[in-house]
This record gives structure tokens, C-alpha cells and sequence, in this order.
């Protein structure tokens, strides 16, 4: 192994490293929130008592879980074209993304909501609230406090297999990465850098969520207080 | 006026009829104690009076309005009606105070500072003032039933419905419960209250009302049916209570 490694070939990009490692929490910030809140409809959905909506949404589910990341994007972005809808490698990659992530949102989201008893919605309603009020404010709470570890794990994840966007050349990390790399020849060097930063990134998402949880749930601060 | 009427009330869950026929009349301010065996249909007749099951046959009438399944009805129905379950079913991830003004302000309409007000009034009147920042798991049994029952007296229910509210816990803690309750009926509250605390059915009823495979098989003030029960099942029922 006469390898030396010669970092100062990828910190000469570093505004670029800089730029993809923004863009990279960005289109996973997007595809958190715009995920969550498909999760959130999928997992009512999934709980409906409409035998349409509850196919729909088991077959998104069912379909997402069982084909690769990187086909769904394809379809968006070599596929949508195909019926007039033409969008950016950036715009396909962060359709992809929500569209993943919303289908393990759902799961995990439908998973905390089974989870709630059913004599908190009789509790809720009980006192005037309306079925939407009680699921808002009673049942979704709870579900998403209870769940909440979970879908930090699957955010994370989601964002580590941002990297696939690359692909299709969307601007994030990976992509600049590539693009680093067909420059100065230094894949060793260039993808090391590369994970090292996916690693930091890790550790800013998971202290953010914490950081919302503080907020979202004050319960569990409350108690590890007392 | 009776304030809650039962007429020829049937309930059913597929084959098996669990109410049958029931009539009973609620006037205001009086408590009545519906007693029985386990699965007489006690529950399930609490549970028709504020819209939680639907009836097959029969008609409830609540201080003036039918009960009907339909959610604009019941909505306005549960803002008069006050239950408090066996299991406090109080929202884990909220606040006592939230938990008490949580209705007061998505029901009523009620800004926080006039939630906290009466959530503070509430909270006093069953003696847990002090509480109100807590969540329910950092509460006793007794304390977490109290707070179930100042949440609901928070709406100013005209009636209030208990459904074994102290089966679940310790003699010490039933207590406190029964305390609050007692101090209720003593200001004028209409309660309808299932239990198997004779002593206290004794003590605070006006009317009692034994149910016995799914049916009013007897009813009276408890001065005369726990002196002398007419029917053989109320006398069996009243020794195995009390052994
Ligand atoms: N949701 C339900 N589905 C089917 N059967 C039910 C349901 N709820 C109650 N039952 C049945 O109805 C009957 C009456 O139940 P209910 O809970 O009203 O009795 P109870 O008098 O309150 O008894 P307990 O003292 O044990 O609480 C029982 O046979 C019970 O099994
Ligand atoms: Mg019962």
C-alpha cells in the first residue's frame, strides 16, 4: 500500500463540498416535512373506513417498500417526461425522495396511531370535541411523540440514500462529489471527504430533532427533568 | 321534567341483547346508583345516555334534546353531559391544566388566560390546586380519577355520569374519590353513577337502581331497597356485595 492520501486535491473545492452539503440538508428537510405530512394522510388513510382510500394508500405503501430508490427516480425524471410533466434533476430527485419517504412515514405513523387507545378518542369526544379535533389533538400527538424515534431513524436514512439523486445529477453532495473527482482524480481522497461529511450531517439532523422534539413533545422534558 | 329520560331503551351487540326495555327517569339534582352483577348492562346503558352506543329501539331524551347519532347532535349533547371512566383515560401527553382546558378552548372557544381560571377553580374544588403543571403519570391513581373529574367539570355539565370511577383503585386512594363525589352531589349535581360501593350508594343516592340481565329489576330510594329488597336476585346481589 504505497497510497498517500492528498486531502489539500479536495479542500480546494471546499465552497463547492460546502454548497452540496447545504443542498443536501435542504432536500432532505423537504422531503422530512412534505414526507411526514404524507405519512400522516397515508396512515389515516390506511385507517379509514373507506375501503378505496384504504387500497390506495396500502398499495402505495406496498409498491414503495418493494422497488429501489433509484427506479423511483428514474421514473420521475426519465418517466414523467413521457406524459408532458418535464422536471429539473433537482425537482425529480426531491419528488422521489418525499414519495419514499412518505410511504415509511405512513407505516411508522399508522403504527403509533393503532397504538393509541381507542377509549382516549371516546375520552375526547366525551367533552364536545369533534372527531377531526380529537384526532389532532389526542390521537396524532401521541402517535408521533411515541414514534418519533422511529421517524428520526428513517429521516436519517432517507438522507444517506439522498445520495442516490447523484444519479440523475441533481446538486446535492454525491453529485459534487463526482463532479470533484472527475476534476482532480482523487476518488480516494474526494469520497472520504464525501462520507465524513454525510457522518457530520448525520449529527446535525439528530441534534436538530431533538432540538423540535424539545418543542413538539415537552412531555418526555417535563418528566426527564422531575 | 326529568332532566334524563330513558324510554324503551334496547341495545344489542349482533345476537346478544344487553339492554332491554329500559325506562328511567333522572329528575335534577338527584343521584341515582345503578348497581348489579358484573355484565348486567350497566356500562353500556351510561354509555347510550351520552351517544357512546348507539340504541336499537327506544328513545334518550337529555335535558331536552334526543339523542341522536349524528355529529352536530352529539357534540352539543357532550358539552351538557360529564362522564368520568373507570380507566381515567386522561391525555398522557398533555399537561393537568391542558388536559382540563383542552375542551374549553377548542369547544367553547375559551382564551387561555379564561381556561386557566377556571382550570385553577376545578383543579381546588377536588383538592389539587398544586397539580396542575403535572403530567397524569407523575399522579396517583386518586389524583389522575380527581383530575378526570375536574376536566369534565370544567364544561359545567348539567348531568354527570361515573362509571365505576374507583373500581381500579386502592381503598385509600377510593377515598379521596368518593369525597369529591360526595361534595358534588351535595351542590345540586345530577350524577348517575355506577358502583359497587354499597356503603356509598347508601349514603349519597337518592334512587337506586338495580340491573339484572339487562333490565330494571328493581329501583327505589336506598332507605327502603337496602332495608328490604322486594325480588330474591336484589337480596342475593346485596349479600355477595357486602361478603
Ligand atoms: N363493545 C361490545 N361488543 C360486544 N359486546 C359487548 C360490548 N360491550 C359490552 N358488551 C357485552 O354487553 C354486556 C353488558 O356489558 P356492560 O359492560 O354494560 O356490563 P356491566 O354491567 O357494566 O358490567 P361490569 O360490572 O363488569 O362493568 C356484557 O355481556 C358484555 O360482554
Ligand atoms: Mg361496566
Amino acid at each position: 500500500m504505497g497510497y498517500t492520501f492528498q486531502f489539500g486535491e479536495v479542500f480546494r473545492y471546499w465552497p463547492l463540498l460546502v454548497e452540496g452539503a447545504i443542498n443536501t440538508l435542504l432536500f432532505s428537510a423537504i422531503a422530512m416535512a412534505a414526507g411526514l405530512a404524507v405519512g400522516i394522510g397515508g396512515a389515516v388513510c390506511r385507517n379509514s373506513s373507506n375501503r378505496a382510500l384504504r387500497a390506495v394508500a396500502g398499495g402505495y405503501v406496498e409498491i414503495v417498500r418493494n422497488t429501489p430508490l433509484l427506479v423511483q427516480l428514474f421514473l420521475f425524471y426519465f418517466g414523467l417526461p413521457a406524459t408532458g410533466l418535464r422536471l429539473s434533476a433537482t425537482e425529480a430527485a426531491i419528488l422521489a425522495l418525499i414519495f419514499n419517504t412518505g410511504a415509511y412515514s405512513t407505516e411508522i405513523v399508522r403504527a403509533g396511531i393503532e397504538n393509541v387507545h381507542r377509549s382516549q378518542v371516546e375520552a375526547a369526544t366525551s367533552l364536545g370535541l369533534s372527531r377531526t379535533q380529537a384526532f389532532l389533538h389526542v390521537v396524532l400527538l401521541q402517535a408521533l411523540e411515541r414514534v418519533y424515534p422511529a421517524l428520526v431513524s428513517q429521516f436519517i436514512l432517507m438522507m444517506l440514500a439522498s445520495s442516490i439523486v447523484s444519479a440523475v445529477g441533481a446538486e446535492e453532495l454525491t453529485a459534487y462529489g463526482n463532479r470533484i473527482q472527475s476534476e482532480n482524480f482523487r476518488s480516494m481522497e474526494v469520497y472520504f471527504v464525501c462520507g465524513a461529511v454525510y457522518l457530520g450531517l448525520t449529527y446535525v439532523m439528530r441534534f436538530v430533532l431533538a432540538f423540535l422534539a424539545r418543542f413538539l413533545f415537552p412531555r418526555r422534558r417535563a418528566l426527564a427533568r422531575a | 321534567m326529568a332532566i334524563v329520560n330513558l324510554s324503551g331503551v334496547r341495545k344489542s351487540y349482533g345476537s346478544l341483547s344487553v339492554l332491554k326495555d329500559v325506562s328511567l327517569a333522572v329528575e335534577r339534582g338527584t343521584v341515582v346508583a345503578l348497581v348489579g352483577r358484573s355484565g348486567s348492562g350497566k356500562s353500556t346503558l351510561l354509555r347510550c345516555i351520552n351517544g357512546l352506543e348507539r340504541i336499537n329501539a327506544g328513545e334518550i331524551v337529555v335535558d331536552g334534546r334526543r339523542v341522536e347519532q349524528n355529529e352536530a347532535t352529539l357534540r352539543a349533547l357532550r358539552q351538557e353531559i360529564g362522564i368520568v371512566f373507570q380507566s381515567y383515560n386522561l391525555f398522557p401527553h398533555l399537561t393537568v391544566e391542558r388536559n382540563v382546558t383542552l375542551a374549553l378552548s377548542l369547544v367553547k372557544k375559551m382564551s387561555t388566560a379564561e381556561g386557566h381560571a377556571i382550570a385553577e377553580r376545578v383543579l381546588n374544588q377536588v383538592g389539587l390546586g398544586d397539580k396542575i403543571g403535572a403530567y397524569p403519570e407523575q399522579l396517583s391513581g386518586g389524583q389522575q380519577q380527581r383530575v378526570a373529574i375536574a376536566r369534565s367539570l370544567a364544561m359545567s355539565p348539567k348531568v354527570m355520569l361515573f362509571d365505576e370511577v374507583t373500581s381500579a383503585l386502592d381503598p385509600e386512594l377510593k377515598e379521596e374519590v368518593l369525597r369529591v363525589m360526595e361534595g358534588l352531589a351535595r351542590e345540586g349535581m345530577t350524577m348517575i353513577l355506577v358502583t359497587h360501593e354499597m356503603d356509598f350508594a347508601r349514603r349519597v343516592a337518592n334512587e337506586v337502581v338495580f340491573m339484572h340481565q339487562g333490565k330494571i329489576h328493581e329501583q327505589g330510594p336506598p332507605s327502603r331497597l337496602f332495608v328490604e329488597p322486594a325480588t330474591p336476585e336484589f337480596r342475593q346481589f346485596i349479600s355477595s356485595a357486602i361478603n
